[in-house]
């Protein structure tokens, strides 16, 4: 009797209280892909000449206009594009290898597969010559070569999250001496062109740079988002997931592949950015909140991220600085502040 | 009745024994390192002749090649003191946290040095090599403290895990800054640039001579803390029960850590994985004894960076390649294998 009276109030709550969680998150992505979008046209907008909105959008439009077509056309909107293709691969390849290893430090930029996909697009570029796609594949390949490497090493009677990410710290530092000595033998050995592709950087992005980025997006995050069901599930244990359905294996190496595409393919055409991957997913699980897929979302925050930190470190300081220094700077005391958290509570997004 | 005798008198002879094993191996990596100190200042880009060694170490310049062997020999003794440096901070670190994988580079205490020398280059017009020692010594300080307590911070205190992870950040945090500092300014870029690698390429004696008391009193410190670290590496509670003062021996002995890897760093630029490896691979062989680790280690050090140096030179004929990329990527794969052997309870 009491049962009967309670259980429609008690539906009721968790109806309402779910349908404030889906509005939350709505709010959120709303204002993330408005936050996007204005500090886009603002990094088109903004710079040593200024050109207004509608000189901007005829530009986008292809309309031909005197001094604004090369400006904004040429340099601007490649720049702008690749900073949220490469800032939206980072986040939601980022938040996929933490879910999927269930651990917020298990990040691709931490267990050292950007600074593999980094290693190799440097070896494809100094050593071997190519540029453009070239560049990407072989990225690819050792960005997928590093984490099975990775994963082999950490296996010893299972994979422990710990010892991975400890061993992908190692096989980073390693992989960071390397790019350190082919840039040097290269004797283009640049301070600037050796953070590109250490920390990251915006330079020098061109039409040949962005489109494999954007179309790696169009392809693989529509298969990240495909199983995104499967990537919820599997994070309850892969027991349970197998149980429900998800092929857990196959579900695994399909995240894996795509993830760790995203990564090497921006990173090939941006260097790895310092810390986007990493800091995307814990932003944007406080942002939207506990439930849900966090795929979308840190995509968004990752885009967001970036597009605003090369547009500071363009124009803010004094000096024009890579992207990849302000998100490093911005975003280790974040890193610390999580460990902090992580420290006292144990660890989830 | 007899084994109730022989039994006392069996134990001293094995701590004999191994007191014996211990000096023989230390003898020997002496001799390493005098054979690889010889090799350091024979072998290099340009090939010279005997005779040439001979003159040039003796200090004439007549030929390129006299000239070129003369400039080896500072080189030499700095990889050796850089080496020692590193090494006995690293087995003085480890042995501190009691954290197998601590180590200067890794716990982020050479970039701090590197970003305190940075900024004083940048900002303050800091030019001396004393300058940059005392600067180096605190940004290590300032970082080590840092590190530690964000390390220590929740369950279980300072794990491995937890301190290599605020380690990595730490750095990264730092890398980031030195870049930030260094980018404006133009004039700069290339001294830092090329001691940011970590290299002994350009040294000279004057630095050495500014070097060497900080790197004594570094040394005289780790060393005589070695006994209460042997007390401590049995816990606080029992090192403080054998009568250590647990907090006193602590910071003595991280401070001791500090000026060595701060004075190292201000001379030769961050290196990584040296004060890693070499505890490690001491400890194989001379056990766990800091009174005997300490020396041991700063020998093995020194012939690890001179190996890294002297190869550095060889493979990249007529380029060089920079100690810090050498010893990065030997030290890395030891790294791996410490954590494979790690237990995951004890990361």
């Amino acid at each position: 009797m009491r049962a009967a009276t309670t259980t429609p109030a008690l539906a009721d709550l968790l109806s309402r209280a779910r349908s404030r969680r889906a509005l939350r998150r709505r709010i959120v992505m709303t204002a993330l892909g408005l936050g996007i979008v204005a500090a886009f046209l603002v990094s088109l907008m903004v710079g040593h000449t200024f050109y207004g909105l509608d000189d901007v959008w005829n530009v986008i439009l292809g309309h031909e206009v005197e001094g604004a077509t090369f400006t904004v056309g040429t340099l601007r909107l490649p720049r702008a594009t690749l900073a949220v293709a490469a800032g939206a691969a980072f986040g939601i390849a980022g938040v996929t290898f933490q879910t999927l290893l269930r651990n917020p430090l298990a990040s691709p930029d931490i267990v050292g597969i950007s600074s593999g996909a980094s290693a190799a697009a440097v070896f494809a570029i100094v050593v071997l010559g190519l540029s453009g796609a070239a560049v990407s594949v072989i990225a690819v390949v050792a960005g997928l070569a590093v984490a099975l490497l990775v994963y082999l090493l950490a296996y010893r009677h299972g994979v422990a999250g710990t010892r991975l990410i400890l061993i992908g710290i190692g096989i980073a530092a390693m992989l960071n001496a390397v790019v350190s000595y082919l840039l040097e033998r290269s004797s283009q050995g640049e301070y600037q062109e050796a953070l590109r592709w250490l920390a990251g950087s915006l330079n020098g992005a061109s039409w040949t740079a962005t489109v494999p980025v954007v179309l790696a997006l169009g392809v693989l995050v529509p298969v990240l988002m495909s199983h995104s069901r499967h990537l919820g599930l599997m994070q309850m244990g892969d027991d349970v997931a197998a149980a429900l359905g998800v092929r857990v294996e196959v579900a695994r190496i399909v995240l894996v592949v795509a993830a760790v595409a995203l990564v090497a393919i921006a990173t090939s055409a941006a260097g790895p950015i310092a810390f986007v991957a990493f800091l995307s997913g814990p932003i944007a699980a406080r942002l939207v909140g506990p439930h849900g897929s966090l795929l979308v979302p840190s995509a968004l925050t990752g885009a967001l991220l970036v597009v605003v930190a090369d547009f500071a470190a363009q124009w803010l300081f004094g000096t024009r600085y890579p992207v990849g220094v302000v998100t490093g700077v911005l975003g280790a005391p974040f890193l610390i502040y999580l460990l902090v958290s992580i420290n006292r509570k144990g660890g989830s997004l | 009745m007899s084994a109730v005798i022989s039994a006392p008198g069996s134990s001293v002879v094995v701590r004999r024994r191994s007191t014996r094993v211990r000096a023989l191996w230390l003898v020997a990596a002496i001799v390493v390192l005098v054979g690889l100190a010889c090799l350091s200042v024979a072998v290099g880009s340009r090939a010279v002749t005997w005779e040439e060694i001979g003159l040039g170490v003796t200090g004439h310049v007549d030929t390129i090649g006299q000239a070129a062997v003369y400039k080896r020999v500072p080189r030499t003794i700095l990889a050796i003191v850089v080496g020692a440096a590193l090494a006995v901070s690293g087995a003085v670190m480890q042995g501190v946290t009691r954290n197998p994988l601590a180590d200067p580079g890794i716990l982020g205490v050479t970039m701090g040095a590197s970003l305190a020398v940075v900024t004083g280059i940048a900002w303050f017009g800091l030019f001396s090599v004393q300058g940059y020692i005392w600067t180096a010594i605190v940004g290590a300080g300032v970082t080590a403290v840092a590190v530690y307590a964000v390390g220590s911070l929740g369950r279980g205190g300072a794990t491995p895990l937890k301190l290599a992870l605020a380690g990595a950040a730490t750095s990264a945090a730092l890398t980031s800054l030195i870049s930030a500092v260094v980018l404006p300014r133009g004039d700069i870029v290339e001294i830092v640039q090329s001691w940011q690698v970590g290299g002994v390429g350009g040294a000279t004696y004057e630095p050495l001579a500014t070097v060497a008391p900080f790197l004594v009193v570094g040394f005289v410190m780790s060393w005589g803390c070695s006994r209460w670290l042997n007390s401590m590496a049995l816990g606080d509670e029992v090192a403080a029960g054998l009568g250590v003062k647990v907090a006193g021996a602590r910071a003595c002995a991280a401070l001791g850590a500090v000026i060595l890897a701060g004075a190292a760093t201000a001379v030769a630029g961050p290196i990584a994985f040296v004060g890693l490896v070499v505890p490690h691979v001491c400890r194989l062989l001379v056990g766990v004894d800091h009174r005997w680790l300490i020396p041991f280690s700063a020998v093995v050090g020194a012939c690890l960076v001179t190996t890294a140096d002297v190869v550095g030179r060889l493979i990249a004929q007529p380029a060089e390649i920079q100690v810090g990329i050498v010893t990065a990527i030997v030290g890395a794969p030891v790294f791996i294998a410490i954590v494979r052997r790690t237990k995951v309870r004890e990361l």
